[in-house]
Parts: structure tokens; C-alpha cells; sequence
């Protein structure tokens, strides 16, 4: 069932992606229609995958890097499924159904440990804490795809020579607001994933914060995009600075995710994850 | 001694739009130049035509190697350019094809958006001013109105002009990759003209609710801003203006910057960094072309524009190749009557004119007056044959001693005119030109 659901969605996801991408290069609108409703499919079905992996572990499934990966793609299809709502940009789809595809090709080629659970991570602060914080992950990932297609379009504009891109990519202003709007959101998920995880922490070991490695880079990432958050509505920061703050966010954002796993051995680690780190 | 035509000039494809502006900025120029020409007594007549995407001089002479470089010499001085430096810019064209080339810009084949209407009136123009200051002549006034009649030709019977919309929807397209919604954007119109006006009318036609007018007369933005449903400010708000606006629209004859790098520096801070789109379609340009560097300040001049309405331009290519036959056929005409304009052809023209009357009349006359003896037959050919001989033996004698003469071209015209000998070609044209309106 797990495996058979998880073939089944990537299969869709890759289809939608690859359509997506043909999207781009010949334009036609029955492409993106049948590409995006694949990508719905294919994201219930991820999102069917996830509850019952939830249900059979009882915690998130975030545990081990591969499970991790694939809920990182759900998140960033969710995030641009949840957007597309409101701003109707297909060019955008082409993108983040690619990295979705990425991430999911990707978790293939991890193989993943036998998992025993220990009953201290079967909380729901835990788990809560996974998913606002993946959630954020997948938002603030629209925020930097949106901020570099804004660099590329903007690259054009102000520098007069019109790629193929330039017909396809969307206008400046949207691509800023997606920025802003997708931030809003993925910060205040980040957030959320933050304090869910101190009440969790403070609950399974007794503290709020212990300046685990992951939690510093995370609040360094969180500083990163505070700033970026006040600049844009106390002072009018946009465009091109806006856009590359938020890609060196992420950029942080993404070492928090995945690099502070190999460089620092901290009880956030992944694979430490499994095995009983508690007192 | 043969009349040459010379068409020296530089244009949009093959000078920088900062060299065009060195020979635009003067407006007394075209005044100076058409004046400094005549009094070179090198060129017999003299055209000049200065628009923000050319300067072209075309001239009739009978020394033309020296006379080129007399144009090329006063250029020079007046662009205050040095001469090796222009001659990359500078292009030359010598008898017929001066004259396609005076066609085809007529026609707006030659424009940078091809089909933009406006360069039939700067041309009517420039050709007003070479009557005013008398050094277009005969064969200036034909080849001219003749332009005008091609480019007719070329606007009613191919889709052509419509490309003149083409830059405005270009600058409105950049507008949106911009600003996307452009209903609650404010544009600014500084100055007025054809074409500001009309990348106007397209903003409002694409959304665009809010228009304001500056002008250095408060009269003319008060009627302009009528004309759009728009507000009128003074020139002197427009620093404020630009605070509040996003679209500016400038296309002043002011020799210097209106909007400097400077100035806007310390706007875009209390514009809060909203995006703020210039559209400088003026020659010399009124904003400072720095301006381009600030962040979130996009500054397209005309030059710019046309890298966007480059592909437009494919698109009506099959009506080009239609145009420029129309172009061909009106070269061709013109061709043939330059080329009577030699003393042996109007006078051969002129005795075969003469010869068909008497033919004519002949024959009508021979069938009512019955049957001939064959010597009388021959006394009324005699007779026929020496009236005609001797009406056209005086205008015949003086063409001949007017062929030396600079004035020939004159006596030429004025015989062809008088005995009508261009009728079956000016037959034609009527025709054609009547069913053009």
C-alpha cells in the first residue's frame, strides 16, 4: 500500500512536471489544464500517502531524510496549489512541479532505515511542529522560485534584451506579490513550527531551546526573513534587493534543512531522530 | 550638363540615437543648412529633413562628388562632429536610388516602426520650409510630391500603417510586464506630440483610468487633458508628480534633462520604491538616461523601444514586400520623367506630339473633304507638316539654348507642362490618386 501509493503519485507528479515544462516552450493552455489537474491527482494521493504513513507511525513522517524529502514536495505543491488559487499563475507551476519531481527522484536514491519509533516522539507538538515547519519550508521555496523567476524577468526588463522568457514569465509587480504573499505566510508557518517545537522540546526534555545546531541555523533563518518581512512593509523594500534577500534566506534555509545534518551530529538529525536520544 | 540627385543622410539603423540627437538638437538647423547649401552654389535645389530617427539632406546638383562633401563638411560643423567619425554613420545614395530612399521613408517603409504615420507630416514639413526658403525647384517638387503620392499608395493599399500602432502597444506591453494591472496606475504625459498621444490613448484603451498632462504651456496641457478626460499640471509640478505617478510619457523639445538621475534618487525612497516606468520617446531624450541604473526606475527610449517591436516587424513582412513594389513602380515612373528632363527627349516628345495631332487631324478632315488628287494630298501634307514645324520652331530653339544653362530644368518642366506631355502618365496618377481618398 505504501510503496503502491507513493509509485502512483510520483508517476502523476512526474507527468504533470513533465507537462508543465512543455507548457513553457509551446504554450498551450490544454497542456497546463490536463498538467495541473495531474497535479492535483498526484498530490491527493501524496497527501493520502502521508496520512497513512501518519496513522501507522503516529508522528509526522518526517523522520528519516527520504521521508523527509517527500514531505518537503508535498509541502512545495501544496504551497504552489494553495497559491494558484489566488493568482492563477501557471509559468510558476512549471517550477515548483519540477522541484517537487526533483525531490521526489531524489528520495529514491535514499535508502531508509528500519524504523522502530520511540513513544516520546509520538506527541502531537511533534508532529505538529514537523508540518508547520515543512509547510513554511514548502512556502518560503515559492517565495525564492518567485524571487528568482522576479531577477530573471527584471534582468530583461531593465536590461532591455528579451529572452524567450520574457513572453512567458509574468509580470514584475505579480511576481513581487507572490513574493510577499508567499513569505507572509511561510514566515508565520516558520513561525509556528518554531514555538510548536519549544512546546514540544519542553515537554519531552524539559527545556524550550538548547542550542541545538539545527535550532540556531533556524533562527538565524528566521532573523534573515524577520528582517526581509520589516523591510518590505517599514520601509518599501522590493524588487530586485527583496528578491535576493529572500534567496540568501533561502539559501540558510536550505542548509538548515539538509546541510546541518551531515556537518553537526545534534539530536535533530535525521537518522538520530530514530533512535531513543532522550534521557 | 546632367542634373545628379544626392541623398545623404543618416538614419535610426545606422547612427547611435546620441548622434542623432548632436544634429537634432538645434531647431534653427534645417533653416541654416537649407541657407548654407544655396549659398554654396554647389546644388541647384535642396531638401533637408531632421526627425528624432533621421537627418537626411537630398539635393539636386550637377557636381555631385563635390557637393557630397560639402554636405558631409556641414553636417560635421553643425552635429559638431568630427568628419571621420560621422562618415561611419553617414550613408549616400546617388540618382534613383536617392529617390526609392526618398519614397520609402515617405512611405514609412524606412521608419523604425514601420508604418508610423507621422514621418508623412514631418516630411510635408521639411518640404514646406524648402518652399518657404525657395531652394526646392522643379525636379525637388516633382520627386516630393510624388513621395507623397507613394507613400498614399502604400498607406490605402496595404495593411502597412498599421504597424503605426505598433510601438505604442509595445510600450504598453512593457507597461504590463511591469505593472500587470494597469487600471489603478497614473500616467504622466510631459510634453505633446503624435506619438506620445498615441502610446496615451493605448494605455487608456488597456485599463489605465488616471492621466495627467504637463506642459510647458498651461494652455496646451489644459487642452490635452480636455482631450483625455485627464487633469493639467505645470511644468513645474512634475517633481511632485512623479511621486504619485508610474507611467511618465516624455516627449519635450527641451534640450536638456527634464528628469535627471538626481532628482529621482531621492524620490524613489518616498515612493516607497514602487516601480516607476519611463517612456522617453523625445529626441534629444528628456531623461537622463542614468536614470535606467536606479532600482525599480525602467527607462525606455525610442531606440529601446525598438528592440520590442522587432518582432511585430516579422509579422508584416508580406505587406512590406507589397509596399516596397508600390515603392518600385513609383521609383520606376519617376525615373522616366527625370530622364526627359534632358532637352533631346522633350523635344523628340514634343514634335511626336505635334506629329500625332496632325495625323489625327488628317485623317478626320481627309474623310470629309472626299477624294484627293495625289499632288493635292501631298500640298496639304506639306501645309500641315510646315504649320506644325513652324509653331514648335521657336520653343524648340529655346530649349536648345537653354540646354547650358541652369535654368533648363525650368523651361523643360514648363514645356512639358504646357504641351502636356507627361498626359497618359498624369492621367493615370489622377486616376489613382482619386480613387486613394
Amino acid at each position: 500500500m505504501d510503496f503502491w501509493l507513493f509509485r502512483v503519485s510520483m508517476s502523476l507528479i512526474l507527468l504533470a512536471a513533465g507537462g508543465l515544462v512543455v507548457f513553457i516552450v509551446k504554450q498551450q493552455k490544454p497542456v497546463f489544464t490536463w498538467s495541473l489537474r495531474l497535479l492535483w491527482i498526484g498530490y491527493i494521493c501524496l497527501t493520502f500517502l502521508l496520512l497513512f504513513q501518519y496513522r501507522q507511525m503516529g508522528v509526522a513522517p518526517a523522520l528519516t531524510f527520504r521521508t523527509a524529502l517527500v514531505f518537503f514536495a508535498w509541502a512545495v505543491l501544496g504551497a504552489y496549489l494553495f497559491l494558484y488559487l489566488k493568482f492563477k499563475l501557471m509559468i510558476l507551476g512549471s517550477f515548483i512541479a519540477s522541484l517537487a519531481a526533483v525531490l521526489l527522484i531524489l528520495s529514491l536514491f535514499i535508502t531508509a532505515p528500519e524504523i522502530t519509533i520511540h513513544p516520546a516522539l509520538k506527541n502531537p507538538w511533534l508532529s505538529l511542529h514537523i508540518l508547520t515547519s515543512v509547510l513554511g519550508n514548502g512556502m518560503l521555496s515559492v517565495t525564492f522560485i518567485a524571487a528568482l523567476m522576479y531577477l530573471i524577468q527584471e534582468r530583461q526588463i531593465k536590461h532591455k534584451q528579451f529572452g524567450s522568457l520574457y513572453k512567458r514569465l509574468p509580470s514584475l509587480e505579480t511576481l513581487d506579490n507572490i513574493s510577499q504573499y508567499s513569505l507572509i505566510f511561510g514566515f508565520s508557518l516558520l513561525t509556528i513550527g518554531m514555538i510548536t517545537g519549544s512546546i514540544y522540546a519542553q515537554s519531552a526534555l524539559g527545556t524550550y531551546w538548547q542550542w541545538d545546531s539545527k535550532e540556531v541555523w533556524t533562527l538565524i533563518v528566521w532573523l534573515i526573513y524577520a528582517v526581509l518581512l520589516h523591510e518590505r512593509f517599514a520601509v518599501g523594500l522590493r524588487g530586485r534587493k527583496a528578491a535576493w534577500l529572500s534567496i540568501l534566506a533561502f539559501l540558510f534555509l536550505i542548509f538548515s534543512f539538509i546541510g546541518v545534518n551531515f556537518w553537526f551530529s545534534d539530536y535533530h538529525r535525521f537518522e538520530k531522530l530514530l533512535r531513543p536520544h532522550l534521557p | 550638363m546632367m542634373n545628379a540627385i544626392l541623398n545623404i543622410g543618416l538614419n535610426h539603423e545606422t547612427a547611435p540615437i546620441e548622434v542623432r540627437e548632436c544634429l537634432a538638437k538645434d531647431p534653427r538647423n534645417p533653416v541654416l543648412i537649407l541657407n548654407a547649401l544655396r549659398q554654396s552654389l554647389l546644388v541647384k535645389e535642396s531638401f533637408f529633413l531632421s526627425t528624432c530617427n533621421r537627418v537626411e539632406v537630398l539635393c539636386v546638383t550637377d557636381r555631385p562628388s563635390e557637393s557630397e562633401k560639402a554636405v558631409i563638411q556641414l553636417l560635421s560643423d553643425l552635429g559638431g562632429i568630427p568628419q571621420e567619425r560621422l562618415d561611419e554613420y553617414l550613408f549616400v545614395h546617388r540618382e534613383i536610388d536617392a529617390v526609392r530612399h526618398i519614397f520609402r521613408i515617405a512611405s514609412s517603409l524606412d521608419s523604425m516602426v514601420v508604418g508610423e504615420p507621422q514621418i508623412l507630416g514631418q516630411m510635408k514639413e521639411a518640404y514646406t520650409l524648402s518652399v518657404a526658403e525657395k531652394t526646392s525647384g522643379v525636379i525637388l517638387n516633382r520627386l516630393l510630391h510624388k513621395a507623397f503620392h507613394a507613400a498614399k499608395r502604400v498607406r490605402s493599399e496595404t495593411g502597412i500603417a498599421d504597424a503605426a500602432v505598433s510601438i505604442a502597444y509595445a510600450a504598453v506591453e512593457l507597461a504590463k510586464k511591469i505593472f500587470y494591472d494597469l487600471s489603478d496606475r497614473k500616467v504622466l504625459l510631459i510634453g505633446a506630440g503624435e506619438m506620445a498621444e498615441l502610446i496615451a490613448r493605448h494605455l487608456l484603451n488597456f485599463g489605465v483610468r488616471s492621466l495627467v498632462v504637463a506642459n510647458r504651456t498651461f494652455d496646451k496641457a489644459v487642452r490635452l487633458a480636455d482631450f483625455f478626460k485627464g487633469q493639467a499640471v505645470s511644468f513645474e509640478e512634475i517633481g511632485a508628480r512623479i511621486l504619485e505617478d508610474d507611467i511618465v510619457i516624455a516627449s519635450t523639445a527641451a534640450p536638456d534633462y527634464i528628469v535627471t538621475r538626481d532628482l529621482l534618487k531621492g524620490l524613489m525612497r518616498r515612493r516607497r520604491n514602487r516601480p516607476l516606468f519611463f517612456i522617453d520617446i523625445a529626441v534629444p531624450r528628456n531623461v537622463e538616461p542614468e536614470v535606467n541604473e536606479i532600482e525599480n526606475v525602467y527607462l525606455y527610449d525610442i531606440d529601446d523601444l525598438k528592440g520590442v517591436v522587432a518582432v511585430n516587424l516579422e509579422q508584416r513582412r508580406s505587406e512590406a514586400i507589397k509596399a516596397e513594389r508600390i515603392v518600385d513602380e513609383e521609383t520606376m515612373r519617376f525615373g522616366h520623367w527625370l530622364r526627359t528632363l534632358e532637352v533631346v527627349p522633350t523635344i523628340i516628345d514634343l514634335k511626336e506630339k505635334a506629329e500625332k495631332i496632325r495625323n489625327m487631324e488628317m485623317q478626320k478632315s481627309l474623310v470629309h473633304l472626299g477624294a484627293f488628287l495625289p499632288e493635292q494630298l501631298q500640298a496639304v501634307e506639306t501645309l500641315t507638316l510646315s504649320i506644325t514645324e513652324k509653331i514648335l520652331n521657336d520653343p524648340i530653339l529655346l530649349l536648345n539654348r537653354k540646354a547650358e544653362r541652369p535654368t533648363k530644368d525650368v523651361f523643360l518642366d514648363l514645356t512639358r507642362t504646357l504641351f502636356n506631355l507627361d498626359q497618359d502618365k498624369n492621367e493615370e496618377d489622377e486616376n489613382g490618386s482619386q480613387s486613394n481618398d
